[in-house]
């Protein structure tokens, strides 16, 4: 479709990018009142954004819609994502109203950013051309960049940022670098047209052309990783979601982290693989084993996540190293090249959402009222704070793969998949990790009930803070034993070949 | 009713779970009287389904299946056969005589109960689940009440006691649902039903697949079991349990691990149970003899019941591993004659800690009272307290195996079996029975006979309340031990015992 006739189905971006400037035009209007006005208008971009998303899903079955001259992917997929995002954005920009790290210096650029963050995150999902795939990934990576440093007087905030911006350069220009390969290879940038020329030159036995491939696939996974947060390209992360202020390193974890998945599912699936008719699976093209890379990484990317988070005392780092874990769980279906692998890690996704954003909030609220990240400072929360504690139990019993909790459900088709595809090592690896899991989260639960407070004075809980925690953890409870519609979306969200 | 009864069963604990959440924190005796009703209710039901059962009907009774995610054809399917009802009759009798036992509990009662009745509605529904995915998530609910109800109102290593609990635990049951998945994906078309699924597991015989299947189920009830060598976290559990949790523990958990190789392993994969057969009655003989060592060298009485149950779970190992119908009629008898036993064994242990605040038999040699470490720390409460020591003997003497009571019955049939198929292993298995008179006989020689301790001059006697928990225990374990049939005509109500000859031809 050409640029003009595009333009229609671009809508939800469209919406976003108007917001994100007239964020930063309103805060100069507002000046004062900007802190208090800012949240919700930022609220009503997403959410005009959101209905522009759910408006499009009929378009989206459409024969093919391909936008901007073939940059852009409509389809249910990309559009899954994009309410992935916008969610999870709305839950951020709630998040944080009240919290003290960043009430301070929040304004309207805060905004702008979350929001062309946002707007890059729903390019990188529907990106199916690799000039548009690195454009979105640097969007998203450095509008991430400036919210990470957001809390200036802070040296944390500051050397997160600056971490950041390093391995995110490294770990860029590497992707680029294969990019370049590819289109060497191939003379294309468009994912679909780079497979039917691997494909060819396969095909043909061209001199050389396994180890470009290679050699190109390993320099892109190094860019993809970093945003997904896989071994070797983990140790951003962190020292990152540490020093970043809590609501973003919950934007990194949860939305980040999804855009990650989203542009490397349609790379591998569209760019390094081809549908085997009549089935609902992929194969690999050519010789070019990147399954058996992608479960070494996997695997790894698990048991590094889980042994690190076991010797943390800082909750923040805890589920920094727990959300590296949860990526490799997801990069186990992702490898599989089939729809059941695909479904099952969009579905992983939106129940991770609720879980991990749940997890994230009782750590905003706990540092706002006691000041301490600490796992030390939740002593005796069932006493103080019931509610809290009963919450963060479900969202941590989740996040292990408990039922009857959402997050069991999505463990359940995680390992489904994996089994269907009879990587058996892969699944054995997969479980023991969740048992290893089980004991850093459950300290947390053992702290919460298991200690003695030091006070029992108990805790205020603002009530923004009581809707947000109920927003999440009904989900969270209600996915655990109903389903089906969560997975009738993700089931549907698939890419079209 | 009836057609829904068996979801009532789970349903209602859960419902009354809570309704505790909802009264007032410091309304401890409306508290207690609600869980008393709940699990009162929930034991009349299980003795109306023991009368109504069909004597006749092999296949699954009170059925109910609703589709509950179609597209992976996941169904809230139950049922229940001559098996599962007696231990859905033994998780209802032991879950309301432990309510009674629970009482003395004083720290928190109002989440000390909502999480017992969750722990006793997940258990019924673990014994009528006839879908794996149901099964898996009653079988995991189970853990999260135990964790806490270890943990928080448990002895002073709890915390460690807990956490090992539930690690172990949740080890087995991850590997169980790699292998439910297996099957899952090896069935055609795919489905999770524990029925449909023996077709599957018996046509893909002996393949590396179904053994490999047959393992993944097997390590998952093995810790449940606990067979050795995953057993180490049962003694911990149990010393740091409060009563009434070491009675559910012993009496109705244990029994979730045979159960499961009874309902899955044995009929869903005969070919590789067979395969693992010697494995498996191996493994029940290290743990009859293990356990009785053990027990025999404790000095703690409540240790000395944990390591006895490890002894008589190997029994029912045993038992199944001989897959003739004596062993495989003791070993479920068994199961219920060791949850009936062992329930009681808990209880008479909890009656003494509360008068004395220790369950040392012998006080042990790194006693914080040098004075005492390596004395006998009772003797004569056969005087002190004549009744508590009758109720005492009697469950000392069912469990060592005394014709007359159930353990007898239990233990002779599953060695009757289990003596046809493995002769040499079950002559050695006897030892268990000799060590485990001696741990018993020892016990109540220097407890309860000899010269009374002055120490505890004027203990009290057993109470009308601890009698009360007792009683039920007593009288069932001398019904089966003199009627045995009342139980095993039931046990021939299921398709796997009645097609146990076509199942294992070869025996």
């Amino acid at each position: 479709m050409d640029n003009i006739g595009s333009l229609r189905y671009f809508l939800p971006e469209l919406i976003l990018i108007l917001f994100a400037v007239g964020a930063i035009i309103l805060d100069l209007i507002w000046r004062k009142s900007s802190a208090r006005r800012m949240p919700w208008f930022t609220l009503i971009g997403l959410l005009l954004a959101f209905v522009a998303v759910l408006s499009l899903r009929p378009e989206a079955r459409l024969a093919s819609p391909s936008l901007f001259e073939g940059m852009i992917e409509l389809d249910s997929f990309s559009l899954y994502f994009k309410a992935l995002f916008l969610v999870s954005a709305a839950f951020i920009v709630l998040f944080s109203i009240r919290t003290t790290e960043i009430a301070s210096v929040i304004r309207g650029e805060y905004h702008a950013l979350l929001l062309a963050s946002t707007v890059g995150m729903c390019l990188m999902a529907s990106a199916s051309n690799l000039l548009l795939a690195y454009l979105s990934l640097e969007m998203v990576s450095i509008s991430s960049y400036i919210l990470t440093g957001f809390r200036v007087r802070h040296a944390r905030s500051s050397e997160a940022a600056f971490k950041y911006v390093f391995y995110g350069a490294a770990a860029s220009g590497t992707m680029l670098f294969g990019f370049s390969i590819l289109f060497g290879l191939t003379g294309h940038t468009g994912l679909r047209e780079i497979a039917a020329s691997l494909h060819q030159l396969f095909q043909d036995a061209t001199p050389g052309v396994s180890l470009a491939a290679i050699v190109a696939t390993v320099f892109v996974l190094a860019g993809l990783g970093y945003k997904i947060a896989s071994v070797p390209f983990h140790a951003w992360s962190p020292d990152v979601y540490e020093g970043a202020p809590t609501p973003i390193t919950a934007f990194l974890s949860v939305a980040s982290k999804a855009a990650g998945f989203g542009l490397l599912i349609r790379f591998f699936y569209t760019g390094l693989a081809e549908p085997i008719t009549a089935t609902t699976t992929w194969s690999v093209i050519g010789d070019l084993d990147w399954q058996l890379l992608l479960a070494v990484i996997a695997a790894f990317t698990m048991t590094t996540g889980n042994l690190l988070a076991i010797q943390q005392d800082n909750l923040k780092r805890l589920l920094a190293y727990s959300s590296i874990a949860h990526g490799g769980y997801m990069l186990m279906a992702v490898l599989l090249l089939t729809q059941s692998g695909m479904q099952a890690t969009l579905f992983y996704l939106g129940v991770y959402l609720f879980m991990n954003l749940g997890a994230f909030l009782v750590v905003i609220l706990i540092a706002d009222r006691l000041g301490s990240e600490d796992i030390a400072a939740y002593r005796g929360l069932s006493s103080r704070a019931p509610f809290v504690a009963f919450t963060m139990t479900v969202f941590l019993f989740s996040l292990t793969g408990l039922p009857p909790f959402a997050g069991f459900i999505g463990k359940l088709y995680l390992f489904a998949a994996v089994i269907e595809s009879k990587l058996y090592w892969l699944a054995i690896i997969g479980v023991l990790n969740s048992v290893i899991s089980l004991y850093y989260y459950v300290r947390v639960i053992k702290t919460m009930y298991l200690d003695e407070a030091s006070t029992e004075t108990p805790l205020q809980l603002p009530a923004l803070y009581r809707v947000l925690l109920f927003a999440l953890v009904i989900p969270t409870i209600l996915l655990g034993v109903y389903w089906n519609p969560l997975y009738q979306w993700a089931a549907a969200a698939l890419i079209r070949s | 009713m009836v057609s829904n009864i068996l979801t009532l069963m789970w349903l209602i604990p859960i419902v009354g779970s809570v309704l505790v959440l909802l009264v007032p924190k410091n309304q401890t005796r409306s508290i207690k009287y609600l869980a008393a009703i709940v699990t009162g209710v929930t034991l009349l039901l299980a003795i109306w389904l023991f009368v109504d059962f069909d004597r006749s009907e092999p296949g699954m009774q009170y059925v109910e299946k609703v589709a509950w995610i179609g597209a992976f054809n996941i169904n809230y399917h139950l049922g229940i056969d001559g098996i599962s009802i007696w231990m859905v009759l033994l998780t209802a009798l032991l879950g309301f005589v432990a309510t009674f036992a629970s009482w003395s509990i004083d720290k928190a009662e109002k989440g000390y109960y909502a999480l017992y009745l969750l722990l006793v509605g997940a258990l019924f529904g673990v014994f009528s689940a006839l879908d794996f995915i149901l099964f898996f998530v009653f079988w995991e609910i189970t853990l999260l009440p135990m964790y806490f109800l270890i943990g928080v109102w448990g002895g002073p290593r709890r915390e460690y006691a807990a956490i090992k609990f539930f690690l172990y635990t949740l080890f087995g049951s991850v590997l169980m649902l790699l292998a439910i998945l297996a099957m899952y994906f090896k069935s055609d078309p795919h489905t999770f039903s524990m029925i449909e699924l023996q077709e599957t597991g018996r046509a893909i015989g002996t393949s590396n697949l179904a053994r490999l299947v047959w393992l993944g189920f097997f390590v998952g009830f093995a810790v449940k079991v606990p067979i050795f060598p995953f057993h180490t976290w049962l003694p911990d559990a149990h010393v740091e349990a409060p009563t009434p949790i070491s009675v559910i523990l012993a009496g109705v958990l244990l029994k979730m691990g045979t159960y499961g190789l009874i309902r899955v392993n044995l009929p869903i994969l005969p070919d590789a149970s067979l395969y693992f057969g010697t494995f498996l009655a191996v493994l029940g003989v290290i743990n009859i003899i293990y356990g009785s060592l053990c027990a025999l060298a404790q000095k703690d009485m409540k240790k000395l019941v944990a390591y006895s149950s490890i002894g008589h779970m190997g029994f029912v190992l045993l038992g199944l591993a001989s897959f003739t119908s004596a062993g495989v009629n003791g070993a479920i008898f068994q199961m219920l004659s060791h949850g009936l036993l062992s329930g009681m064994l808990f209880l008479v242990v909890g009656v003494l800690y509360e008068r004395a605040h220790h369950r040392y038999i012998v006080y042990p040699d790194d006693y914080e009272d040098p004075e005492l470490a390596g004395k006998l720390s009772f003797g004569g409460l056969g005087i002190q307290m004549p009744v508590y020591t009758g109720v005492v003997m009697f469950a000392f003497f069912g469990s060592l195996g005394l014709p007359g009571l159930s353990g007898f019955i239990g233990e002779m049939l599953s060695l009757l079996g289990a003596f046809q198929v493995y002769p040499l292993l079950t002559a050695l298995s006897v030892l268990g029975l000799i060590f485990g008179a001696a741990y018993f006989l020892w016990a109540l020689q220097r407890m309860f006979f000899g010269e009374p301790n002055p120490r505890y001059e004027g203990i009290r006697e057993i109470s009308a309340r601890e009698l009360v928990s007792l009683v039920p225990l007593l009288l069932m374990v001398l019904l089966l031990g003199i009627f045995p049939r009342i139980a095993i005509d039931m046990f021939h109500a299921s398709e796997f015992l009645q097609n146990l000859t076509t199942i294992f031809p070869n025996i």
